[in-house]
């Protein structure tokens, strides 16, 4: 149970947020983005942070849930929840054919067919403006129906958003603490120790790849039916990067500090709208600056320093509880 | 359809000196220090915006692009004093994000200082076009073409034949033994910092007459200088120069080909098909993995 413990303070953080500010901007309408960025966050950080391979391309997946829903449920009138599932189903085809050529790859190579696979999929989103609507996007995306019962209110998809992340973090606590997850890290430190110790490392990395896939789409089409209105700007390259800022800002190998990097990536946007044009400046500023001085992450930096302090008190007040 | 095949490869060729300009910085800067520096394509952002504006300040053109370049070189070796030297132990991660922050950071100042408005400068020597065939030329392609044949000539001297040269590259192959040499391994990065700014300074200058610049043109330069350093082979700086030159006349015969919208995307799902199927690039060798 104590392995959950930041499990149950998550849940009630999410769910006394709403009750204490209720009806507030950032509670209701920022926090069903942070609830997505994190979904997407957490997933990636079990390829990045665990397994320890790059992508500098998973808006290319939360692009295509959200493409996935808003066409079929726009175009060709389909069920929002076929078409969500369709979105995963697509998610997890394409992850499953890239995923294995381009995991063979490492470092700085990685890094290049990520992005050069995020950046073919946002142009496959402008171009053909006939069907995607090119650059102005897809408009009159239908909002998702519960057993009849409509998600069309701010609170409404605040419920929906963070219970799917909260499954999605239980989803990834479970996966870390799992034999799979003693693997992820056996890769992590090293491929071929990991390979020599019977772990077949291919089919490990594509797994949690197509996984981090699928937890991007999942946020995808929600997103696309959350807002109504999706335009390939919000599936560019940046995003890419954001999401990667967010893991790292938390700090790698930290479902939490991924929850956190994504919420303190979500909201520095909002709180800096007065210095809007120096948003970019300060993003990169953050960027650089976590990486140079606290290359753990924020997140990760603190709870070491929160333990350190709770451990040197027990032990002046209690000198026997060394160990 | 001949017509079409030429044009593009001139195009092809004047788009990819760039992209060879760039993606040799990027080999300059992976020899010395393992880092791929995501922030390259700004360095071509700064050198084209720095000479606008100091051209528009009314300098000489000469006297303005000398500036430009020496911005652009400052700003090169400020990125190495201040954002790759204090992480020095940084993993591979680490330091593609922490270029990437500073491409983004750099990005963010052009925009405060320059606002979102496109510029160019004017051509180097007058506008009217070579006719070749059916196909035209224009005098600012073969400033660029000829530029860059001399950048990379004198580059490649540099490394072959002074010592200053010669000692960069014993840094890259053992920075412990060449400081144990008495080579300044820190002052060697320095300078390759700001020779490869100072390349990507001249691309920017080269082509600004040609496309536009504006505070974020730097992104998708800098992406596709990284794709053809790729494609040569991470740390061959001849091998970037080539690959820089491919690419561009693939995207452009792509273009021209099928469709300009998609041009883009030819050039990343070339770049994919190079890596799956020759990972070690088109001229680099392949290695094996240290445990």
């Amino acid at each position: 149970m104590r392995r959950y413990g930041g499990f149950l303070v998550l849940v009630a953080l999410v769910v006394l947020a709403p009750i204490v500010f209720p009806g507030n901007y950032f509670v209701t309408v920022v926090g069903v983005t942070i609830a997505f960025n994190a979904l997407i966050a957490v997933g990636l950080n079990l390829l990045m942070g665990y397994t320890g391979q790059i992508s500098l391309g998973h808006a290319a997946f939360f692009g295509i849930g959200a493409y996935s829903s808003g066409l079929l449920t726009t175009l060709m009138g389909w069920n929002a929840w076929l078409a969500l599932l369709a979105g995963l189903l697509a998610a997890w085809l394409v992850a499953e054919m890239i995923a294995r050529p381009i995991l063979r790859l490492k470092g700085h190579y990685l890094a290049m067919a990520t992005l050069g696979f995020g950046i073919i999929i946002n142009i496959l989103m402008v171009q053909p403006t006939h069907i995607t609507g090119g650059p102005d996007g897809l408009a009159d995306i239908p909002t998702l129906t519960l057993f009849g019962w409509a998600i069309d209110s701010d609170i409404r998809w605040y419920g929906v958003a963070t219970g799917v992340m909260l499954l999605g973090v239980w989803l990834a606590l479970n996966l870390i603490n799992s034999r799979i997850g003693l693997a992820l890290r056996a890769v992590h430190g090293s491929e071929v120790g990991a390979q020599m110790m019977g772990v077949d490392i291919e089919r490990i990395k594509v797994r949690v790849f197509v996984v981090s896939a699928l937890f991007a789409a999942l946020a995808g089409s929600l997103f696309a039916h959350q807002q109504g209105f999706i335009s390939p700007d919000s599936f560019s390259f940046h995003f890419s990067i954001e999401l990667v800022v967010m893991v790292v800002l938390g700090g790698m190998a930290s479902t939490y500090g991924a929850v956190f990097g994504a919420a303190v990536l979500t909201l520095l946007p909002e709180t800096l709208v007065v210095f809007e044009e120096y948003e970019v400046l300060i993003l990169g500023a953050i960027m650089m600056g976590i990486m140079i001085f606290l290359p753990q992450g924020l997140w990760v930096s603190l709870s070491q320093k929160v333990k350190q302090i709770i451990a040197s008190n027990r032990s002046t007040t209690n000198p026997s509880a060394i160990s | 359809m001949g017509e079409v095949f030429l044009q593009s490869l001139i195009t092809g060729v004047t788009v990819g000196s760039a992209y060879a300009l760039v993606g040799l910085g990027f080999a300059i800067i992976f020899n010395a220090s393992d880092v791929v520096n995501f922030a390259q394509g700004e360095f071509v952002m700064i050198g084209a915006m720095s000479a606008v504006s100091l051209l528009a300040v009314g300098l000489p053109f000469v006297v303005a692009i000398g500036f430009a370049l020496l911005i652009t070189v400052a700003i090169g070796m400020m990125l190495e004093k201040f954002a790759i030297e204090p992480a020095k132990s940084a993993t591979v991660v680490s330091t593609i994000i922490i270029t990437i922050g500073a491409s983004i950071f750099l990005r963010g100042a052009a925009l405060l200082i320059w606002g979102k408005n496109f510029h160019s400068l004017p051509a180097f020597s007058g506008e009217i076009p070579i006719h070749l065939g059916s196909a035209t030329l224009t005098p600012q392609s073969l400033w660029v073409m000829g530029v860059t044949a001399l950048m990379v000539l004198l580059v490649r001297s540099f490394f072959k034949r002074t010592v200053t040269g010669k000692a960069i590259l014993a840094c890259s192959a053992n920075p412990m033994a060449a400081s144990l040499m008495g080579i300044p391994v820190r002052r060697m990065m320095l300078f390759s910092y700001g020779l490869s700014a100072f390349l990507g300074g001249v691309a920017g200058v080269l082509i600004a007459p040609i496309a536009f610049t504006s505070y974020d043109a730097g992104m998708m330069l800098g992406l596709k200088g990284f794709a053809a350093a790729i494609l040569g082979g991470l740390g061959n700086p001849m091998g970037a120069v080539a690959g820089g030159v491919v690419l561009g006349v693939l995207e452009s015969l792509g273009a021209g080909l099928i469709s300009s919208g998609y041009k883009d995307a030819i050039a990343f799902i070339i770049l994919l098909l190079v890596l799956f199927f020759k990972p070690q690039g088109l001229f680099g060798r392949a290695g094996s993995d240290r445990v």
